[in-house]
């Protein structure tokens, strides 16, 4: 199917007729990526703090523990806020979709638009309940209030599932035809469920919980070493710290699955991810280090690793970028980094999940290093960063196709002009967005626990 | 009718729901605008507040359940509008970061000049985001979007007489609403001052909104000649004299203090002036330049996203009628206070 695409690329004429001729393609791109960076950490939450808010909620309806309670209560309003943020970034994200790429819309708005209008339905639901649970604390019965929190985290799952199987269309093209440079029998089903949906969802499903769970537990670890170590601190750290910890060592397995699908699916963007110049035989793999003429310089060499990760097999050939003409290469560094960046903080945390489960596990306690706590504290951030460089690993490793070898980034963009100004505007009103949010989250998080206190002043 | 029509048919139901509900939200940000300085404006704000809470964020979804159907079904018209409308569609797309943090944000500011800080930027944004989209619509309903990739002028796309009159009735449409809804809310919460405050407002919005909807309609006279041939002609006109008839019912419910049944009627009066624009510009989704079989999708994707959307009813129709029960029964009330008396040591 790829094969006879790629031969069509140069006739896709597309629905309006003439290519666009944007000078500030780079901009519309950047801002594109500015506005997903920032509603990105807001998916995590919505994937995975619904499920932990559930879960305190839980140990209070058996134990009657006031702490859980007002940990559950706590959070609820943290993920309300965190929900109302990200409904705004989100909304902004799909209008960027026909403000940015209107020729990527015209032209393929109707294959993939159905995952979007389902993403729809679930978002509605997810805003919904939301509003019942938060609002209903003490309200509603104790049992309708739990089970308003259910559909809260079903919608949370499938709106990332709709979203991720137009990312994996994109980046597997399947479910259409061209004939005559037009986009013609589009298949909605067999184009989102023919992509590479499944390993991008369960990455990206776990990458959820690692974000949302290291941020989380680094706020009550930043209080366990301020010595606020009663049942509310220490449910709020081990309830969080437990899922990003139970997390991180999966996501080892899941982004090896996730590497050996691309080189197999997108050899080309495998190649950027590492720096593969030329196509080899028993490929090392290299730690560091930049790619400058078609070879990875400075860099650390472990032997046939390469080949081990993308195909485990020590003899297997990796294909090399010169493969194909330089203009349907992507970016190699900013590619390489990203990835290198994105696997190095996740060998990191899988280990200090790993070193947190062993320590429950055989001893039935917490560390005790304070070098632990200060471990938690960074984890989060740099969970969030290696979130952000697993994304640019795979959209700038696409470059510069929107949609792989059928599309580019440069055919898809939108005549309009101001790119520029556009731009400085989104940048600023993003820093002010962060600002405020982080600012009035932190204040939020400094209140003492409502522990006891039947109706909560809001 | 065909499947077209049927999705045609979804996106104006979307849209009316998105002017009903999240118009009103708008609307309630207007009132915060004009409730005065922080110690007159406190009880109507945190009306507005108490209003607001648990429904904006469900409310603003129909805007995207509008665009999703949108850009499936009649993807070259969504490439045209937004490449065309960049800019008033951008500026909107500002208004809803704007509103929808500083909303959000406001219910945890501590001091009165953060909560003023960021009730005005709510406020602000709720008046610049509905008259954007206004102007879009009339851009659109004008016939200044031809099909094409930013084809159509950036600017007189959406500064032009029609688009001035729809961004106005927009923002105005909103605040009568807001007005109507938020004096049910007032009585509910058994608070007679603000109920007269906004059964006043409601009388004056509603006053204000129907005389330049109908002043409009010969704007559009003379500068969207076919659209106005739409409005005054068959089922066009008949919508619009719906629309007419809900709203002067509304201020006679709302002059004997029935609110509740004029929540019913001024929602009626905003539902049929969209449903009638929408009957106005058939058979044309961008007129003069594209009919609505000419933009449609093939067939396999409009049945794929009919039946998707129709098993998602299932859920979604059960959930929202969930919510609105408890909200109109009071269930999800909180206790209410003026803004800015958490500040008052």
């Amino acid at each position: 199917m790829t094969g006879e695409l790629t031969f069509a690329v140069d006739q896709l004429a597309g629905a309006f007729g003439r290519p666009p001729n944007q000078p500030d393609l780079l901009q519309a791109r950047q801002m594109q990526a500015l506005s997903f960076a920032v509603h990105i950490p807001l998916v995590c939450f919505g994937i995975a703090f619904p499920a932990m808010v559930l879960f305190v909620e839980g140990l209070y309806l058996r134990t009657g523990e006031p702490a859980y309670k007002a940990l559950a209560k706590r959070w609820s309003k943290v993920m309300l806020i965190l929900f109302a943020v990200g409904v705004v970034t989100g909304t902004i994200l799909s209008f960027e979709l026909g403000l940015l790429w209107p020729a990527f819309m015209a032209n393929f708005g109707d294959v993939f638009g159905l995952a979007f209008a389902l993403e729809g339905i679930s978002f509605f639901v997810e805003a919904i309940f939301i509003a019942i649970y938060v609002y209903g604390w003490d309200r509603i019965s104790a049992r309708a209030h739990l089970l308003a929190g259910i559909p809260i985290v079903i919608a949370g799952v499938t709106g990332s599932l709709m979203v991720l199987t137009v990312n994996g269309w994109m980046n597997h093209p399947t479910g259409f035809r061209i004939v005559d440079g037009r986009v013609v029998d589009a298949h909605p089903f067999r184009a989102l469920f023919g992509g590479n949906l499944w390993h991008e969802l369960t990455h990206m499903y776990v990458a959820g919980y690692m974000v949302a769970g290291f941020l989380v537990a680094g706020v009550y670890a930043a209080a366990w070493l301020r010595g606020q170590r009663d049942l509310y601190h220490r449910a709020g750290l081990v309830v969080a710290l437990s899922f990003a910890a139970l997390a991180a060592p999966i996501q080892v397995v899941i982004g090896d699955w996730a590497g050996r699908t691309v080189a197999e699916r997108q050899p080309l963007k495998l190649a950027a991810f590492e720096g593969v110049g030329t196509t080899e035989k028993g490929a090392a793999f290299h730690i560091l280090g930049y790619y400058s003429d078609g070879e990875v310089k400075a860099g650390i060499p472990i032997p046939r690793l390469l080949s081990i990760l993308a195909r485990h097999n020590p003899d297997a050939t990796v294909q090399g970028l010169d493969t194909v003409p330089a203009s349907d290469r992507p970016p190699v560094n900013v590619v390489r980094y990203a990835f290198q960046t994105m696997v190095g903080i996740g060998t990191l945390l899988a280990l200090l999940g790993a070193f947190y489960v062993v320590v429950w596990v055989r001893k039935r306690r917490l560390p005790r290093s304070v070098w632990f706590y200060r471990a938690v504290i960074v984890a989060g951030p740099l969970a969030l960063v290696a979130l952000i460089a697993g994304w640019t690993t795979t959209e700038v490793g696409r470059q510069p196709w929107v949609v792989y070898r059928v599309m580019r980034t440069s055919q898809a963009v939108t005549d309009a002009g101001g790119l520029w100004v556009a731009y400085i505007v989104v940048a600023i009103v993003y820093a002010l967005l962060i600002a405020a949010v982080v600012w009035l989250l932190r204040r939020l998080a400094r209140r003492p626990p409502e522990v006891g206190v039947e109706a909560e002043a809001t | 009718m065909s499947l077209a029509d049927v999705c045609v048919g979804l996106i104006v139901a979307g849209l009316t729901a998105y002017a009903v509900l999240g118009g009103a939200d708008f609307g309630a940000g207007f009132w915060d605008l004009t409730a005065g300085g922080p110690a007159r404006g406190a009880r109507v704000r945190g009306m507005v507040e108490r209003s607001m809470s648990p429904v904006w964020e469900a409310n603003h979804v129909w805007l995207i359940f509008v665009l999703v159907v949108y850009w499936t079904a009649f993807p070259v018209a969504f490439g045209s509008i937004f490449s065309t409308l960049y800019i008033p569609l951008g500026l909107a797309a500002l208004g809803i970061i704007f509103r929808g943090t500083a909303f959000a944000l406001r219910g945890q500011a501590a001091t009165i000049n953060e909560a003023r800080t960021l009730g005005a930027t709510f406020a602000l944004s709720s008046v610049l985001t509905p008259f954007c989209f206004g102007a879009a619509i009339g851009g659109i309903a004008s016939g200044r979007v031809p099909v094409g990739n930013a084809a159509g002028d950036p600017f007189s796309s959406w500064l032009n007489p029609t688009s001035a009159v729809i961004g106005a009735l927009a923002v105005l449409s909103g605040a009568y609403l807001a007005a109507v809804y938020m004096a049910a809310d007032a009585r509910r919460a058994g608070l007679p001052d603000l109920e007269r405050a906004f059964r006043a407002r409601a009388l004056g919005a509603g006053v204000v909104t129907g005389a330049l909807a109908i002043g409009g309609l010969f704007v559009i006279r003379s500068d969207a000649r076919f659209l106005y041939d739409g409005l005054t002609s068959g089922t066009g006109l008949a919508f619009v004299i719906a629309s007419a008839v809900c709203g002067a019912v509304t201020l006679a419910l709302v002059w004997s203090d029935r609110f509740n049944l004029a929540r019913a009627s001024s929602a009626g009066a905003v539902a049929c002036i969209t449903v009638g624009w929408a009957v106005a510009q058939k058979p044309y989704l961008l007129p003069g330049h594209l009919t609505l079989d000419q933009a449609a999708a093939s067939h396999t994707v409009l049945e794929a996203l009919i039946i998707s959307l129709g098993v998602g009813f299932v859920i979604l129709v059960p959930s929202l009628v969930i919510l609105y029960r408890l909200v109109l029964e009071g269930r999800l009330d909180k206790e209410y206070k003026p803004l800015g008396q958490r500040f008052e040591p």
